[in-house]
């Protein structure tokens, strides 16, 4: 959270939004919602399909009227200015580069319709600045789905718009290219220094590249920080869940000895420090434990003996693995987690841990993070409501 | 590993298996022309090749006519009649002109304002249909009758004055003027233009002007540089199928008009059904179809839509 002030103190281009809500009939897309995105910083808006957060990006365009509160450019409320009195320029889903036009003319209309006469230079510049100074004169259908969305970027780019909109930009683009485009688009982004407002359902796509990303569920900001730390100290099981995998443990609360807090899981204990814990916590209360497949280790059982001290520990066996390359990533069935998910980097391999084996699993405490028990543990995870939609599509 | 070496040979030998049946379909694509070729042939080229030789003909109906390759009928056809020739030209392209004003708002607003009752009123303008041309035809003549409401209330608001002393209309009438044919070819010709407009404007995409606008353009400036152009293909084929077929129309002019406002098309009618010159009607026939071929042509290559996708 602290890492949202620490950008440029230049707080003249900040986009501020200040309640706004959209609802359409009595389907509320986006509730009330404060949100001020400082300017010259890179803000991704992530969440599934339905979540708003397109639906929040047109409204900082003005494509679409909020039901209620104010959007901020600065100290200027454009709240009810149509979009093309407003200094912010989209880069759209499906790119919506005009057929009729050439590539040139795509990237000069913006300039021509502020009544700029001598285009040349700045287009060429900017075609040059996404690598399509050749491609000037060809028509939008003759180009490929990368070369498309380069010309969006600079149509967009060129008015040197005080906030840029990116509404999915790379969702039509294979894995590789998209790979390509973010670190691309994160290289203008640093040139030109414009406050670029990416939206995305992209977990990895928002982390690669922003300074701020915003999880967004059921038209609410579910939690806002740095990727590290939205990554790290995940506030709800959606966004432990949305972004990454979690394991969670359903535990109590037993004892607190300084700043640790002891739970009781499956017999076992595990230790939480109380700094990572979003939840409140009350002897004998219910908190929900969080740890990432990364931060485990795993070690047969025979020789359990050799864990040092005061690690989290949890026994299991392991139901699966499946080899990546990189690492293997197991599936253990334990007491406390029927599918415990471990990656295990593949530097040396122990052929006992096979489908079947006895094993324990351990991490270090300072790694553990605690929820609130009150709320869904499969929420965000592929199957739950709207995060289906996403994988069909 | 080694199913990977073993996996492509087995795709080698059915390869050449599988041609055969593939060259055999190649002719596939002509033998479903046949029917139509047939159809064009004897319906359209025929009867062509038969104007055609009419055209160059001479004789009487009681001796017979002949091919003499008589090229000067196409002259004397031309210089006597140009007037008419003219005439069909400039009410055709006043009432093309006409539809597409009065169309192109129609099809604008059935294409991305009309929402739920889009269907409601696509029907109502392909409504007409149902009726007769002959009957709507007639019905015109008495919506314009001399004295109807119509015309009290042009003479009321003295209409009738200006479009007198334009030549439109004469006096107090409207019936046989030029401004009634150029109506009625109008209305007739209306849906013609409506239909191709709106399935132009309705293919194009709604986030096109989204964009338009997020880049400073003013509605008015989204509609000039971006929806007009892109419905240029549905402005060429409407202009065209309403043109065409009003240039050569004969039915408006002769219910409507009067023998000052005679098109092209009567002279062809009256030259085929009761004067029996066969000849000149066949040349005069061909001169229209030369005439409108020029000018379709010239127009679009003007309106440039061959580059429109």
């Amino acid at each position: 959270m602290t890492t949202v002030t620490t950008n440029k103190t230049d707080h003249g281009g900040d986009v501020r939004l200040s309640g706004i809500s959209k609802t359409y009939g009595s389907f509320t897309a986006v509730h009330p919602l404060d949100l001020t995105v400082p300017h010259g910083s890179f803000f991704a808006l992530l969440g599934a399909s339905g979540c708003g957060k397109t639906t929040t990006l047109r409204m900082i365009a003005g494509l679409e009227e909020p039901s209620s509160g104010s959007v901020f450019l600065g100290d200027q409320e454009v709240t009810s200015l149509p979009p093309y009195k407003r200094p912010v320029n989209t880069v759209f889903q499906s790119y919506a580069l005009f057929p009729h036009l050439d590539i040139f003319e795509n990237v000069a209309f913006g300039l021509r319709r502020r009544g700029i006469k001598s285009v040349k230079k700045q287009v060429e510049e900017m075609l040059d600045l996404v690598q399509l100074g050749e491609q000037s004169r060809k028509k939008p259908h003759q180009l490929s789905g990368g070369q498309q969305q380069r010309v969006a970027v600079a149509r967009a780019l060129i008015n040197t718009p005080r906030v840029l909109l990116l509404d999915e930009p790379l969702g039509a683009l294979d894995l590789k290219l998209r790979r390509q485009m973010q670190l691309e688009l994160k290289r203008i982004q640093t040139e030109v220094g414009i406050t670029f407002i990416h939206v995305t359902h992209d977990q990895e796509e928002a982390m690669t590249m922003a300074d701020t990303v915003a999880v967004m569920n059921a038209g609410r900001v579910e939690q806002l920080g740095s990727p590290t730390d939205l990554y790290e100290n995940p506030h709800t099981t959606f966004v432990a869940n949305f972004l990454g995998t979690s394991n969670l443990i359903e535990a109590e609360v037993d004892t607190k000895t300084g700043d640790d807090i002891v739970l009781k899981a499956g017999g076992g204990k595990l230790v939480l420090p109380e700094a990572r814990c979003s939840a409140p916590t009350t002897t004998g209360g219910k908190v929900l434990v969080g740890v990432r497949p990364e931060k485990i280790s795993l070690t047969h059982a025979d020789d359990a003996g050799e864990i040092p001290e005061g690690r989290n520990r949890i026994t299991g066996k392991i139901a699966s693995g499946s080899f990546i390359g990189v690492s293997t990533q197991y599936v253990i069935d334990s007491a406390v987690c029927p599918e415990f998910e471990v990656y295990v980097q593949n530097v040396d391999r122990d052929t006992r841990l096979v489908p079947g084996a006895d094993v324990v699993l351990h991490w270090s405490p300072a790694h553990t993070f605690g929820l609130d028990a009150a709320q869904s543990l499969l929420a965000g995870t592929p199957g739950s409501a709207g995060i289906q939609e996403e994988a069909a599509a | 590993m080694s199913t990977l070496t073993e996996a492509p040979p087995p795709l080698s030998p059915t390869a050449p298996e599988k041609k055969p049946p593939r060259k055999r379909g190649r002719f596939v694509p002509y033998w479903l022309l046949l029917p139509g070729i047939l159809w064009l042939l004897v319906f359209f080229a025929l009867p062509m090749i038969y104007q055609a030789s009419t055209s160059v003909q001479t004789g009487s109906l009681e001796e017979g006519y002949k091919v003499t390759w008589h090229f000067a009928t196409y002259w004397d056809a031309l210089s006597e009649y140009w007037p008419q020739f003219l005439r069909s030209v400039a009410y055709a392209a006043s009432a093309t002109l006409l539809c597409l004003l009065l169309g192109y708002p129609l099809a604008y607003l059935i294409a991305f304002r009309a929402g739920r009752w889009r269907n409601l009123i696509m029907i109502l303008v392909i409504a007409p249909f149902f009726t007769s041309f002959l009957i709507r035809t007639l019905a015109w003549k008495t919506i314009l009758a001399d004295g109807g409401p119509v015309v009290g209330a042009l003479n009321t608001l003295h209409v009738l004055d200006v479009t007198s002393w334009l030549g439109w209309t004469s006096g107090d009438r409207v019936l046989a003027t030029p401004l009634a044919v150029v109506c009625g070819l109008t209305y007739n010709f209306l849906p013609f233009m409506v239909l191709p407009l709106y399935s132009s404007l309705e293919r194009i995409d709604g986030r096109l002007h989204e964009a338009a606008g997020d880049l400073y353009a003013k509605p008015s400036t989204v509609f000039r540089k971006v929806t007009f152009p892109l419905s240029m293909p549905g402005v060429v084929s409407g202009t065209l199928l309403t043109f065409i077929p009003a240039a050569g129309d004969y039915v408006n002019a002769d219910l409507l008009g009067s023998t000052d406002t005679r098109m092209v098309g009567n002279v062809i009618q009256s030259q085929f059904l009761r004067i029996l010159d066969y000849p000149t009607a066949a040349a005069l026939s061909f001169i229209l179809m030369a005439a409108i071929l020029v000018m379709v042509t010239v127009y679009i290559r003007k309106s440039g839509t061959e580059d429109l996708v």
